[in-house]
């Protein structure tokens, strides 16, 4: 597959860490954070840690947008979905996501409620106009590369005069998100995150540009590289961190050229700015309220808006209070640290926002990785 | 997040869409989010949507850069 | 018959139902035991172990690209007796049809599952037909229920495989699950693949000649993909595994496709291949007698077996990393992210 097999050369990927080995400073550590799930997933499933050196280690952050939807909002779609005259038209992904006393989409199908899955917004818009005499509404989610589609669609919707769709739009903002980390507030002994840099995501990124790293970059002086999606592409973005923070620098740097500009997809943009507008302040699973991070439709299309049509009123639910998600979502702590992870928390019993997504930090490591931990304790056992 | 591939334009339908092909598996997408696309260019496609061209010129160029920075030895780019 | 519909009383046990045996059944499957016309059939035993395995196929859709469920209800029950290392000598079949399902349809199935049992030489013997209501089945419903013989000193089973064996798979995987998914329309690609719907016991006859009693056991991975089944493995036998990725076949468009839906080739359905354990010192062998064979050509070595009390099915990446093959819950979903 053309510009896909090219980046996942295993022998070029041995060869840039040796570099990278080469160039990491021996007395020093570097901690780098990876802002979307994307990489997470892609670090995990290539087991691209085991090509680094032991003082280069990635932190896994929150750009997962499944994960860090909170429950109340799953409660809500479900509760849209039990209505008769509903059909909810959703991305796959969350069908499986534990909501509220271990109710989830597919269980509610499962009772009978019309959910169907698809793969783009356009499929919901088809369906409402295959059932003139159904309220089809789509559980919107996603960062900024999710939000231009669902923009789209609500083109769409008022072109063709659609009177039975609407949008229940949960997109939240990347660059909100990483200042969040950046500046968690001291409380309760939380703790500042020590990251020393950031590979700025992927494909959020092509429609945004990199123009909005600059700022991040400058006031909390780290480096931000924005990689690709390929392994090959996230070993490059670290050995161009590693140099910056060797040369003092912290400069938002672009390493997918093939795909990102500095401006980004201006039409994609314009899009989302005639639809959306900021909401004050969203809860995010995990993170908490975060003000100005996430859009509602303008009250010019009110009338698209899911929330205003069925007067949604949103009943925030609160995480098990072992759950470490909080900590490992700002990089304090990793997942074997969690009293819960592989214990009652596992993919297949999801009990905080890392676990309930392949993408999600704590999934990825149960996934791909936890093998190691074992391997590790076996270690550790051995020189006892 | 955001899974999104990079794939070929076979065809330019209407309704500003397309028809994209990988490996022998094809798609039709939305291409209302970019203009000036022709047949044989590479889209990253999200979701039905394509959000952006590839540029081949910077992709060769990436790869380049990869090679080169896979040689220790060469100074660092600054 | 052409625009004829089922309704309840081909159910009944009456004339309707053994019209529609007459009609349908009876030349579909074509054999003297169906020919005698009574409720059971009796037949001589060769001398042996006997194995016998049954499977419901409740598939929909019911017709894909490279089969049908007639057809894939005969290949995966000779799969299931192959898998024991014994040779399938007849099945069983029974279908449960909803009222309202069209008579040409049936007749489809039925002349595919005989197609498929004639060329795999193992009869339909006897069988059964229900209806239920309409809304209460989803078109048709087959259980299929088949018997064999394990030759003497073969005795493969899920819990022998040892440290250092090696695991070998037949050829490439996930190409029944993409062409199913690329008839869903809601994920809306499209695809030559044809699904690898396959019975396997010609090829198995050969290994167990082959490899003997270094052959430790034989299964097929169907739902759940390879992950699921070398899991399974892994738990049976009290083992780890550790694999090449760069080994395991996977066909362009499978790749394509799983990268356009975001799943792991790993996870995705065959009813066609067959993973095997054998000793070390028998693996090559073993090996260049499935490539031989028309449904082994694209075989290859995977991956070794090594002591592990955790059972982790490990995968070195094409990428030169290491990561474990998970098992998934349920089925894997496509995603966006």
């Amino acid at each position: 597959m053309k510009h896909i097999d090219e980046y996942r050369d295993g022998n070029l990927a041995r060869s840039i860490a040796a570099v990278i080995a080469q160039e990491a400073a021996t007395d020093r550590q570097y901690r780098f954070m990876e802002f979307c799930g994307g990489h997470t997933h892609a670090i995990s499933r290539y087991g691209i840690e085991d090509l680094l050196p032991n003082n280069v280690q990635m932190v896994h952050g929150p750009g997962c947008p499944v994960c860090v939807l909170p429950i109340g909002r799953i409660d809500d779609a479900i509760r849209l979905a039990m209505r008769p005259e509903v059909i909810l038209c959703t991305y796959a992904d969350l069908m499986r996501v534990p909501a509220s006393a271990g109710r989830t989409l597919l269980k509610a199908r499962a009772a009978g409620a019309d959910i169907r899955m698809v793969y783009s917004t356009l499929d919901a818009i088809s369906i409402a106009e295959a059932e003139p005499g159904r309220e089809v509404v789509f559980f919107a989610i996603g960062f900024e590369t999710t939000t231009p589609p669902t923009a789209r669609a609500i083109r769409l919707a008022r072109r063709k005069n659609l009177a039975n769709f609407s949008i229940f739009c949960n997109h939240v903002l990347t660059p909100p998100a990483i200042r969040a980390i950046l500046d968690t507030p001291d409380l309760e002994g939380a703790g500042r995150v020590r990251v020393d840099g950031f590979v700025g995501p992927a494909h959020v990124s092509t429609v945004i540009g990199t123009v909005p790293y600059t700022g991040l970059a400058e006031t909390y002086r780290k480096p931000v590289v924005v990689a690709g999606f390929e392994p090959l592409d996230m070993m490059q973005a670290i050995l161009m961190l590693v140099r910056q923070i060797n040369q003092g620098r912290h400069e938002v740097e672009n390493q997918y050229i093939r795909a990102v500009t500095a401006q980004g997809n201006l039409i994609a943009q314009r899009e989302m700015a005639e639809i959306f507008a900021l909401r004050s302040s969203f809860e995010w699973r995990g993170l908490g309220e975060l003000p100005l991070s996430a859009l509602r439709l303008r009250d010019d299309y009110a009338d698209l808006d899911a929330e205003r049509r069925f007067l949604i009123e949103t009943v925030p639910a609160a995480d098990n209070p072992a759950c470490e998600c909080g900590e490992i979502l700002r990089g304090i702590k990793k997942p074997a640290q969690c009293k819960l992870f592989g214990t009652l928390c596992s993919p297949d019993t999801p009990m905080g926002s890392c676990m309930v997504s392949p993408e999600g930090a704590c999934a990825a490591h149960w996934s791909y990785g936890r093998f190691r931990d074992s391997a590790k304790a076996g270690a550790e056992r051995a020189l006892v | 997040m955001c899974l999104a591939i990079p794939i070929r334009v076979e065809a330019l339908l209407a309704d500003d869409m397309a028809r994209v092909t990988l490996g022998g598996v094809s798609k039709s997408v939305s291409i209302a989010l970019i203009e000036n696309v022709r047949l044989g260019d590479y889209v990253l496609i999200h979701v039905g949507f394509a959000l952006t061209r590839l540029d081949p010129d910077e992709a060769e160029r990436t790869l380049a850069l990869m090679h080169e920075a896979a040689v220790p030895g060469l100074p660092a780019r600054a | 018959m052409r625009h004829g519909r089922i309704d309840l009383s081909h159910g009944a046990g009456g004339r309707a139902t053994a019209q529609l045996i007459d009609e349908i059944f009876r030349p579909a499957f074509d054999n003297p035991y169906l020919d005698q016309a009574n409720d059971q059939a009796a037949f001589d035993v060769p001398a042996g172990r006997m194995v016998m395995s049954t499977d419901a196929y409740v598939i929909s859709p019911l017709f894909f690209p490279g089969g049908d469920i007639g057809s894939l209800a005969v290949h995966g029950t000779i799969n299931d007796i192959a898998m024991s290392g014994g040779r399938p000598l007849h099945l069983a079949a029974s279908y449960i049809i909803e009222e309202g399902f069209p008579l040409i349809e049936l007749q489809r199935i039925a002349n595919s599952m005989g197609r498929a049992s004639r060329a795999a030489s193992v009869a339909v013997i006897t069988g059964d037909t229900k209806v239920v209501e309409r809304g209460k089945g989803d078109g048709v419903f087959i259980s299929t229920t088949g018997i064999g013989i394990v030759p003497p000193g073969i005795a493969l089973s899920g819990d022998r495989a040892r440290p250092g064996d090696r695991i070998i798979l037949s050829g490439c995987i996930g190409d029944h699950g993409v062409a199913i998914m690329s008839l869903r329309n809601n994920l809306g690609f499209d695809t030559e693949l044809l699904s690898d719907s396959a019975a396997l016991h010609g090829l198995v006859a050969e290994m167990v000649h082959a490899a003997g009693t270094s052959l430790r056991l034989m299964r097929d991975p169907t739902r759940g993909g390879l992950a699921a089944t070398l899991n399974e493995i892994a738990q049976q036998s009290g083992l780890g595994m550790v694999l090449e990725e760069r080994a395991i076949p996977v066909r362009g468009e499978v790749a394509a496709a799983c990268e356009l839906l975001g799943l792991d080739p790993l996870t995705v359905a065959n009813e066609g291949k067959l993973v095997a354990v054998v000793a070390p010192e028998e693996a090559d062998h073993l090996l260049r007698v499935m490539q031989a064979h028309p449904l082994g050509r694209e075989a290859a070595l995977i991956g070794t077996i090594i002591a592990d009390d955790q059972f982790f099915v490990q995968i070195t990446t094409s990428f030169g990393g290491s990561r474990i093959v998970d098992w998934l819950a349920g089925e894997q979903l496509p995603r966006i992210c």
